[in-house]
């Protein structure tokens, strides 16, 4: 019986704790800006795609919401054609941000994306593509690739040489 | 005369109706208060529209009723819930005068019309035709009953001091002193023997959604779980207003008309009720049947017989 007044005397104490409930609309919580929210797609330091239409997001994807077309432009760059991310199935997990080779797919702290359409949650490229490099800012995989595409050689790119003419005799 | 009758009728039914929903809202938000949250807080000042959100959100659902069940007595349990609590409305004396019925055995009827109540819990269970339901109906009738025989004897104390049965003289007879001092342990026993009638926790056995998915009204949507709903809420609204009328001298009190007094206490006791619910945890279904059996009845017959000994021996 003491220990039911002593329960209800600690319950009424409550009544003058400070609220533990953030109200939400007005009042907003910090979050991390490693926080797994909507999806983008950032461009590298010089402005173009980073995308390279590997589809490694689209196959690690557990359910699978991404689709995406490659294409090649003709100085032999890979790019997307389209970029689809159905969020009304993703589940924000970050796999894809994991699984690209080149930083391209970023996941992002913001997930108000409430929508009264369902259709409206399919993001197309264009809704994806933001104008700069998002979390890696000097990060440009094609600089680092040692592969020649489109107005870079091999040999052209951050820390590497250039190639040994094998057919050559000089050392 | 007629026309103050029926206005004191429409007045009991509106307020009670009334009373039942705002305590939707006010067990929401009090129970957030003690839970350090809001509650509801958006709609409406203070969220008090809330209320009128949850009664057209229950009105727009599906009226489902299972395939399985046994239909016609599946539709009567949850108007049998409701209209059981409120027909216990009809001898609370609100203030002098305002009653709509004055029995001259007002306690009893109360009794009478109390125990009806089981009926509601029993025909929704058995008719679901779910076992959760039905183990939530079992448990539900078992709890009732035993709970009504020492409501009734706790109870006996109150009427031996006042030597009637009819409510209002009931609370004219604690004009010196309220119930609660010289009975104490009738007042303790009838507040637990309200708890179980009106099966909140930690009576909620019939309904305990941890283990029941929701007990007896499992398979209930819509405004027939609506119905279930308000039928508990009115429960908790009579049961306080009970324990004011028969321990805490109802509508007495200095300064206040009478009716504010009764609604005053009243409505603290619907908060201690919100309270026990926030602080108490559910026991064991068999700890339960024990308590009121071993602890509970042998008490409250000590209760009478002592009572009993001082009306005799002219103390009281
Ligand atoms: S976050 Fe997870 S679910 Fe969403 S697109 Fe990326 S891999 Fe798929
Ligand atoms: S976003 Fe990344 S992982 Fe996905 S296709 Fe493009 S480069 Fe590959």
């Amino acid at each position: 019986m003491l220990s039911f007044l002593q329960g209800f005397w600690v319950i009424l104490k409550h009544t003058f704790r400070k609220r533990e409930t953030v109200l939400y609309p007005e009042e907003k919580i910090y979050l991390p800006p490693r926080f797994r929210g909507r999806i983008i797609l950032s461009r590298d330091p010089d402005g173009a795609e980073r995308c390279v239409a590997c589809h490694l997001c689209s196959s690690v994807c557990p359910v699978d919401c991404i689709a995406l077309q490659a294409a090649e432009d003709e100085t032999g760059r890979r790019y997307p054609e389209f970029f689809r991310i159905n969020f009304s199935r993703c589940i924000l997990c970050g796999f894809c941000e994991e699984a690209c080779p080149t930083a391209a797919i970023q996941l992002t702290p913001d997930f108000e994306m409430a929508e009264y359409l369902r259709e409206n949650l399919v993001y197309e490229k264009e809704d994806l593509l933001i104008s700069g490099p998002g979390k890696y800012p000097g990060y440009n995989f094609y600089k680092v690739a040692g592969l020649a595409v489109g107005g870079k050689d091999k040999g052209d790119g951050e820390n590497e040489e250039t190639p040994v003419d094998v057919h050559g005799l000089l050392p | 005369m007629i026309l103050k009758h029926v206005l004191i009728v429409i007045g009991v039914l509106g307020g009670a109706m009334s009373a039942s929903a705002g305590l939707v809202w006010l067990e929401r938000r009090l129970l957030a208060v003690w839970q350090d949250r809001y509650g509801p807080n958006r709609v409406g000042p203070f969220g008090l529209l809330q209320v009128a959100a949850d009664g057209i959100k229950m009105f727009f659902k599906e009226d489902w009723v299972p395939p399985f069940a046994d239909k016609p007595v599946f539709i009567l349990a949850p108007v049998l819930a409701m209209v059981t609590a409120l027909l216990s409305f009809a001898v609370l004396p609100f203030a002098p005068g305002i009653v709509v019925a004055d029995l001259n055995i007002g306690l009893l009827y109360f009794l009478a019309v109390v125990a009806l109540g089981v009926f509601g819990i029993a025909l929704g269970g058995w008719s679901s035709n779910n076992k959760y339901a039905l183990i939530g109906a079992v448990r539900g009738v078992a709890q009732m009953l035993s709970y009504e025989v020492f409501m009734g004897l706790s109870l006996m104390g109150v009427v031996l001091i006042a030597g009637t049965f009819n409510l209002s003289e009931i609370v004219m007879a604690q004009k010196h002193m309220w119930n609660v001092v010289p009975q104490f342990p009738g007042f303790v026993l009838f507040t637990i023997a309200g708890f179980a009638e009106t099966h909140r926790t930690p009576f909620d056995l019939p309904e305990a959604e941890s283990e029941l998915v929701a007990g007896y009204h499992t398979e209930y949507s819509g405004m027939k779980f609506g119905l279930f709903f308000v039928g508990e809420y009115l429960g908790v609204t009579m049961t306080s207003a009970m324990i004011v009328i028969l321990f805490f001298g109802g509508w007495m009190g200095p300064f206040f008309p009478p009716i504010v007094w009764f609604l005053g206490k009243t409505f603290v006791f619907i908060c201690f009720f919100i309270l026990v619910r926030a602080a108490l945890p559910r026991p064991r279904y068999d700890q339960l049947m024990g308590y009121a059996w071993k602890v509970l009845l042998p008490l409250s017959l000590l209760n009478l017989l002592v009572t009993g000994a001082f009306v005799v021996g002219g103390y009281i």
